[in-house]
């Protein structure tokens, strides 16, 4: 909701305007409101620009485009329309699935951030967008000047694809790269600050070398009308990414049974107080803490003083609060392959052992990588080489209108053995291993994408295995506490019925209620064939395809390799049902997407 | 559940299919529905939990973990070894806790879940046995001596019970559809069941032979009983006992073990007759509207014995005979090797309730597998929960007995009167009946007893120990010299004073005794029977004697206020 607006610095609108301007902004969603900001913008740039103005123009106006699976291309991308209003640059900021297509032929400066998933796949949000691009009815785009910013995760092979692929599609339309890309990892603002200062002093050299009758008025005349991200203006709590909330341990429960081989946990976390607020599909971030007993592997294997100091601080809290020791990142392993003489380790590194390297970096920490390969570090060294902490994001699995200021987690605690001992997933094992009553620092991170249909009476088919299952609690929840007429259809499917059935007596309740009209489970182990999702997913393809053609709207969560087999699944389920060739059915999934009514959260 | 809904289930299942097969095929329980859960019992199978879990499961916001019991269908307790290592197999594939034996003879497996009770129930089927009417309101597994001496008669006895325990088939090919895929034909659902008719019996049924002189099948505690009369090594006919029946309720007056009344004498081939007739008299005038009353004993408790007896010699079409004289020892089995009459050596074991499992007293499973694979002869589960290796030719003695001494099998040799012949039901945490432990408890009592029994000098006193979780006697308790009767966890009620050859029922000596209570209560009473026990004079026998406890038959399990 956005926030009233009394509570803005007065606004420069005559009286009806403001009462008009409340009217229309009432109930506008995330996407909404930005495109209108950006609508606006658009309107403010154009010379002589009034209230004739009738469409948005490219014109001496910076666009820029985000596709984001995690928030963190949002969040540059917002950072970068920020500082450029602030500088007096008009600016419209679009998520790529907002970006008018056809204004494409005539943008004059686009930067585009985005993210790369999985195995090379751009994230959901904009896979219309490079779907577009790579078209062969992509226009050519003489008079587009441009810049790309990727994000990614070097521990896949593919990194930071999709970056690639845009920035070089664009100069193959012919626009112009006016810097070179930026390729961010997991640390993204190593990468992401220097190339955000030089787009914006890209973007106003370029913007005033745009010809007379699209120059944006000097900054020192007129402002122009500014992006404003409203989210941000005034948010509801004080508590964000970087100041997080300490949000109390309510509970701390395991969902597997004993016969498990899966510790999932059920986390249930205090926002009292906080004022945040979340709606179901939004996750909550996470800081966490590296396990001591890690930390502590650390020192010892490296023989560093846990008291040195770096920059002030001791080398114990950098290493524990600071930096990322549960996941390897190819940069510092090439520098530690240097630093040991390691060429078994730098021939890794080589284009054609991409496989070879994504399997060492999927199976080993800092760690691992220190006791099979050793090699000296300085303690100072070693924090500038390190990647700072990044924050985990986990799918909210509640609805606040049934557990008010709580929100509840389910977390997969990843532990594994490995020869040199005990491993953990950093975040996933804070929470696992946290009593009621400790404190975590928390924030809410909103998805927009991935939100329930407004209108109540759509049907919603929710697919989420293992802990993809967490959002569509908060989904099931919401949706009785709203009264929505709607059917839910949850797929789910885990290893063994017996022990991994998470929320399990809840979804029986809400079978027997009626809160759930529909629920298909896959337990893989239970039988000598795996049985996936999937497979449940074309076993009913014809009910699918009844309940999309009767408006459902499809909900995928989970692992990104489950999201590609299910996405294969709902292809064949298209072709098979829906009397369509293998690109109709890709058009038919397309069109759900632009709709809002297929939307994935895959991680 | 009530009677009333029992019936309702029975009468309404299409011959006992009712939505087995739409229960089995739920992905989103390990339970069956409600009324599938009556109606597997007809099929050889209890729906279970593990109670251990179950506060843990529902925190974690689990169903409770929901697991199948199965029990077989092999009357007298005879498998060859070929069957045995079949049914290790399975125990070991699909089951839980290895093989265990039952005081009706039976194997139990625990702990298959749903979704692998069909090829359960497929593999043991596949060893030609099957589970058909192992539980429920049929007759249940035939009980047959195990008297190892008499190898000719317990031949004819076997085969006797065997022929009985098939007649007695409930004729439905619901257990053939539903398990083995047998097609559904017309007239699925409509059987004719000339024995049972719509609604089956009001109650379950049990059936025991006994060979004299030993009582191992408790006749007296059987519906229906045949105790053989042997002349000269040959049967010659059997005396008829009914109404024997062990279940009760605590705290109701109304229900009460009671031991069966001998009626008269049959030919050996009048044995099917005089059988279907107790059964289908009970069926006719069973109770079907008080369930807990619902047992043969009470409906000719109701109608009176003569009355009773003269149905069953109407139905049978010709009068009994006056019964023969019999006398029984006791009603426990024989340990070591005995030689029969056919030349061949029999070893009966020891199996502390029934349990085989490689565990910390032995690698018993494993070690019968090993026997299993080399006998030349069969097994025989005894109703005490013991084995018998069957049939041994005399080269064969030797190996066997290495076999058994290199798992631990040979308790026997060394163990307690008292630990050889205690008996324990299954109870926690499977059985959903029990209010307290049992057999998991058997051990830790046994070896506390044994130590009160050593400071008295009597640890070789064979003293007939037996524990049950529940009063409704799987462990027969109501004929133990001393009885553990479950209330409450670690709560039991003290039953004192039966005989040692089921001839007669304890009485109810204090109630609710936590384990410290229960030891001092045995305490004063073992040094009395020190001091002042006759020659060879029984545990038992002695607390009656002495006026400790009055005997009594239909007794109420609770003391009168």
């Amino acid at each position: 909701m956005p926030p009233a607006l009394a509570a803005l610095p007065v606004p420069p609108l005559p009286g009806d305007k403001v009462d008009l301007l409340a009217r229309l902004t009432d109930g506008l969603d995330a996407p909404g409101l930005w495109w209108l900001s950006g609508y606006a913008a658009g309107l403010a740039a154009r010379p002589g620009a009034g209230p004739a103005a009738a469409a948005p123009q490219a014109g001496a106006r910076l666009t820029v485009v985000f596709g984001s699976q995690t928030g963190n291309a949002r969040r540059l991308a917002e950072q970068l329309a920020r500082q450029a209003e602030a500088g007096g640059l008009a600016v419209r900021l679009l998520r790529a699935d907002a970006y008018p297509l056809h204004e494409l032929k005539d943008e004059r400066l686009l930067y585009v951030v985005i993210s790369t998933q999985g195995e090379g796949e751009p994230p959901d949000d904009a896979r219309g967008f490079v779907a577009h691009l790579r078209g062969k009815r992509a226009p050519k785009l003489p008079q587009l000047q441009y810049a790309v910013l990727g994000l990614g995760d070097s521990s896949y092979p593919l990194f930071n694809a999709t970056g690639r692929e845009v920035d070089e599609r664009l100069a193959g339309l012919g626009a112009r790269r006016l810097f070179a890309r930026g390729e961010a990892d997991l640390d993204v603002e190593a990468v992401a600050a220097p190339w955000l200062a030089q787009a914006l002093e890209q973007a106003r050299g370029a913007l005033e070398g745009m010809p007379s009758g699209t120059i944006a008025p000097p900054a020192t005349t007129t402002p122009p009308a500014t992006v404003t991200p409203l989210r941000a203006v005034a948010p509801a709590s004080p508590w964000t990414r970087e100041k997080p909330f300490a949000a109390e341990v309510l509970a701390n429960q395991r969902l597997t049974g004993r016969g498990s081989r899966k510790d999932v946990r059920h986390l249930e976390l205090s926002l009292e107080g906080s004022g945040l607020a979340y709606q179901p599909g939004d996750a909550l971030g996470l800081w966490p803490r590296n396990p001591p007993a890690l930390v502590d592997a650390v020192l010892a294997e490296l023989a560093l003083d846990a008291g040195a100091d770096v920059e002030g601080v001791p080398l114990r809290t950098w290493l524990g609060e600071r930096r990322e020791l549960t996941r390897l990142a190819r940069p510092f392993l090439a520098r530690h392959a240097e630093r040991g003489r390691h060429d078994a380790l730098a021939r890794l590194l080589e284009p054609a052992q991409a496989d070879a390297l994504a399997t060492l970096l999927g199976t080993h920490q800092l760690i691992d990588l220190l006791q099979a390969y050793p090699a000296g570090w300085s303690a100072a060294e070693l924090v500038a080489a390190l990647r700072p902490l990044a924050p985990r994001l986990y799918s909210i699995a509640s609805s606040q209108r049934v557990v008010g200021a709580e929100a509840h987690l389910t977390v997969d605690h990843v532990t594994w053995d490995a020869p040199g001992g005990r491993r953990w997933g950093a975040a996933s094992h804070q929470l696992a291993t946290s009593s009621e009553g400790e404190a975590l620092p928390v924030f809410i991170e909103a998805n927009e994408r991935f939100r329930l249909p407004r209108d109540g009476a759509r049907d919603v088919v929710m697919i989420g295995p293992g802990t993809g299952v967490a959002p569509f609690r908060g989904f099931v929840q919401e949706r009785t506490a709203t009264g929505a007429t709607g059917r839910n259809w949850l797929l789910f499917g885990a290893p063994h019925a017996r022990h991994d059935f998470l929320y399990q007596l809840e979804w029986q309740q809400a079978l027997k209620s009626g809160q759930l009209h529909r629920l298909d489970l896959a337990f893989s182990r239970d039988q000598a064939d795996k049985v996936y999702v999937q497979h449940r997913l074309r076993e009913h393809g014809r009910a699918l395809f009844d309940w999309l053609e009767g408006g459902a709207h499809l909900y995928v969560c989970g692992a990104t390799a489950m999201g590609r087999d299910v996405e294969a699944a709902l292809l064949d389920v298209v072709t098979t049902h829906g009397g369509r060739d293998e690109d109709g059915a890709r058009e038919y999934l397309a069109t759900l997407q632009q709709q809002g009514r297929y939307a994935r959260d895959v991680y | 559940m009530g009677a009333h809904s029992v019936e309702d289930i029975k009468q309404a299942s299409g011959r006992l299919r009712g939505t087995l097969l739409e229960s089995l095929a739920n992905p989103v329980t390990g339970a069956l529905a409600e009324a599938d859960q009556v109606l597997i019992k007809y099929h050889g199978s209890y729906q279970q939990d593990d109670r251990d879990l179950r506060e843990e499961r529902r925190v974690a916001k689990l169903e409770p973990d929901y697991s199948f019991m199965i029990r077989t269908r092999t009357p007298g307790g005879v498998v060859t070894p070929a069957q045995w290592l079949g049914l290790d197999a399975i125990a070991t594939t699909y089951a839980g806790r290895g093989l265990r034996i039952t005081t009706r003879q039976a194997f139990q497996f625990h702990g298959v879940i749903k979704g692998r009770l069909k090829a359960t129930m497929q593999a043991i089927n596949a060893q030609l046995i099957d589970t058909l009417a192992a539980c429920g309101d049929v007759n249940r597994n035939v009980a047959v001596a195990a008297n190892p001496l008499e190898s000719r008669a317990h031949a004819a006895v076997y085969a006797q019970a065997a022929a009985l325990s098939r007649h007695l088939l409930p004729n439905t090919r619901a257990y053939y559809e539903i398990w083995l895929d047998e097609q559904r034909v017309a007239g699925s659902g409509e059987e004719d069941e000339p024995v049972y008719g719509n609604a089956y019996l009001p109650r379950k049924f049990k059936i025991g032979f006994a060979i004299p002189p030993v009582n191992d099948v408790d006749v007296f505690a059987q519906d229906l009983g045949f105790i053989a009369v042997l002349e000269g090594g040959e049967v010659v006919g059997y005396n008829v006992s009914i109404g024997g029946g062990m279940g009760a309720t605590h705290s109701d007056a109304e229900t009460y073990p009671r031991l069966a009344d001998v009626i008269g004498f049959v030919r050996p081939d009048q044995v099917i007759a005089v059988a279907i007739a107790v059964v289908t008299a009970q069926r006719d005038f069973g109770n079907r509207t008080v369930r807990k009353r619902a047992r043969l004993k009470y409906t000719i408790d109701d109608r009176g014995l003569d009355w009773f007896t003269s149905q069953v010699e109407g139905r049978a079409g010709f009068p009994l005979a006056a019964a023969r004289p019999f006398a029984f020892e006791h009603s426990g089995d024989r340990f070591g090797w005995v030689e029969g009459h056919d030349g061949r050596w029999n070893l009966t074991l020891r199996l502390l309730s029934g349990r085989i499992v490689d565990g910390a007293d032995g690698a018993h499973l494993t070690g019968l597998r090993e026997i299993a694979r080399v006998l030349e002869g069969d097994f025989r589960l005894t109703p005490n929960q013991n084995l018998v290796i069957a049939g041994v030719p005399a080269h064969q003695r030797a190996r066997i007995d290495a076999l058994v001494q290199a798992h631990g099998l040979d308790g026997y040799r060394t163990a307690s009167p008292l630990r050889l012949k205690s008996v324990a039901c299954v109870a926690l945490p499977t059985c959903g009946l029990a209010m307290a432990e049992a057999e998991r408890y058997l051990p830790t009592l046994t070896t506390k007893v044994e130590a009160l029994l050593d400071a008295h000098g009597l640890r070789d006193a064979p003293i007939l120990l037996r524990i049950s979780g529940c009063p409704n006697g799987c462990s027969r308790p109501y004929l133990g010299e001393i009885a553990l009767v479950g209330k409450a966890p670690g709560r039991y009620n003290l039953m004192l004073g039966a005989d040692h050859r089921g001839q007669r029922l304890n009485t109810l000596y204090r109630e609710n005794l936590a384990e410290p209570e229960l030891l001092a209560a045995l305490d004063p009473l073992f040094a009395r029977y020190a001091a002042e026990r006759g020659d060879g004079e029984h545990f038992g026998d002695f607390l009656v004697r002495a006026g400790v406890v009055k005997p009594r038959t239909g007794i109420p399990l609770e003391l009168q206020a």
